[in-house]
């Protein structure tokens, strides 16, 4: 670890800075302006085209439909007659009723706690990356591009984990046919869920993190 | 096993930005840092010297390993798809349903979409990409020259990575099943075990994965 903090500096030199380009998927390096990668094929670009753009046009699409996620209900359970609907933070307090405490926070932390902190984080590094902006200056020292190193990563494995409310529902809709005594059938919010999930996959992965390390120049 | 970090080198001083040679280098995929590419030994890991992400960890006979491992979720897959899932009794009724029921859970009106987008993540891509990765590394772990559309299909391998997500559904499936403990009787099916096998043996297979390695070792079996 000090090793790979404490070589902050200097003898760092970048493939844009030496006039090359190295491939996003493969790592191999090729003079600037090769269109595809020898290697593996990819399009090579020295920094993704329009990354910000990207990620805040996802990011906003992901907050959009997340909101009618959490207005409409997500399960719609019949019983003897009688049908209740359950929206998402409805269900996991229903959990908590019945005692099951550990599904329940599962439930709250995968779509809630999850979807909710991958905004704020995705937001905050398209922020801080951007030179452009008030915050991009705010860079102490080496280890703060660790750290939005670190964030990046979280946000990038985390992300698709959301995507369990969605399985939980498909499941017990088809598990739970039982005529009259118990039926359970997915509601709308279970759509907005899960494209506000898909979005911001796609802005996790339209984000560019040699972007979080070009910010090392002005440390200097 | 022996595992060593090593860290791999700057270019520094020994060669000028002029006379920089593209192909001794990496450019670290995470920070743009250049490093020298040097032969890593087996079991043995080269992280970026700047970053500190994994650039490089081979493995011994892992090509083998990774398409042995392939071609069993695949098989198990096939399993997972037509054996019963969860069994529920309630009231002398039984209900029984197979992962493609789950999938057609959303099959009414306005939820169809999503039928297909769920059957996407766990069944059809999880497939697509165990198929591209025996396409794309069968040919290697055989010691063969690569595959004609080899690099295109260990590509689409890793672009669908993210969206192959059946070890999801399973833990999908565990929190399910809690939900229904108290309103009816659960049996577990064959193919909850086999789906559960699948998710181990996929993860086993992207820890195994040095995509590095791989993507050299296509580079080097080009047909001549």
């Amino acid at each position: 670890m000090t090793s790979a903090q404490g070589n902050d500096g200097a003898q760092v030199l970048t493939a844009r800075q030496a006039g090359l380009v190295g491939c996003h998927s493969c790592g191999r390096v090729h003079p600037m302006g090769t269109p595809r990668c020898s290697r593996c094929g990819a399009a090579l670009h020295s920094r993704m085209p329009g990354s910000l753009q990207k990620v805040w046009a996802w990011l906003f699409a992901g907050i959009v439909v997340y909101v009618p996620a959490n207005i409409y209900p997500m399960l719609l359970t019949t019983s003897f007659g009688a049908t209740t609907e359950n929206t998402i933070m409805g269900g996991a307090v229903e959990l908590m009723h019945h005692g099951s405490y550990g599904v329940a926070l599962i439930v709250f932390v995968a779509s809630v706690l999850i979807p909710v902190g991958k905004f704020l984080a995705i937001g905050y590094l398209a922020l801080v990356v951007d030179p452009g902006s008030r915050l991009g200056g705010r860079l102490r020292q080496g280890q703060d591009l660790h750290r939005r190193q670190r964030l990046f990563e979280v946000v990038e494995f985390i992300g698709r984990w959301s995507m369990i409310d969605v399985f939980v529902v498909a499941i017990l809709s088809a598990l739970v046919q039982l005529d009259f005594a118990a039926t359970i059938n997915p509601g709308i919010a279970a759509v907005s869920f899960s494209l506000s999930v898909a979005f911001t996959m796609l802005a996790a992965l339209s984000f560019d993190p040699r972007l979080i390390w070009d910010a090392e120049q002005d440390l200097h | 096993m022996n595992q060593t970090t090593s860290t791999a080198q700057a270019p520094g001083d020994r060669v000028g930005p002029g006379g920089l040679d593209p192909s001794l280098l990496i450019a670290c995929p995470t920070c743009d840092a250049l490093q020298l590419d040097r032969p890593v030994p087996a079991g043995a890991r080269a992280r970026c010297h700047r970053c500190g992400t994994i650039l490089m960890a081979p493995r011994e006979g892992a090509m083998t390993r990774i398409v042995m491992l392939a071609a069993t979720a695949l098989v198990l897959m096939v399993a997972a798809v037509f054996f019963p899932f969860l069994e529920l009794s309630a009231g002398g009724m039984v209900r029984r349903s197979s992962l493609l029921d789950a999938v057609l859970a959303f099959s009414s009106g306005l939820l169809l979409p999503l039928t297909f987008a769920v059957a996407a993540l766990i069944i059809v891509l999880p497939v697509l990409r165990l198929a591209s990765i025996l396409y794309a590394l069968a040919p290697m772990a055989l010691g063969w020259h690569r595959a004609r559309h080899g690099v295109a299909a260990f590509r689409l391998a890793e672009a669908l990575r993210p969206w192959a997500m059946a070890e999801i559904f399973i833990v999908g499936v565990a929190v399910a099943l809690v939900k229904v403990a108290g309103l009816a009787r659960l049996g577990i099916g064959p193919a909850f075990w086999t789906f559960a096998a699948l998710v181990l043996v996929t993860v086993l297979n992207d820890t195994y994965m040095c995509r590095l390695t791989v993507w050299k070792t296509l580079e080097e079996r080009r047909r001549p």
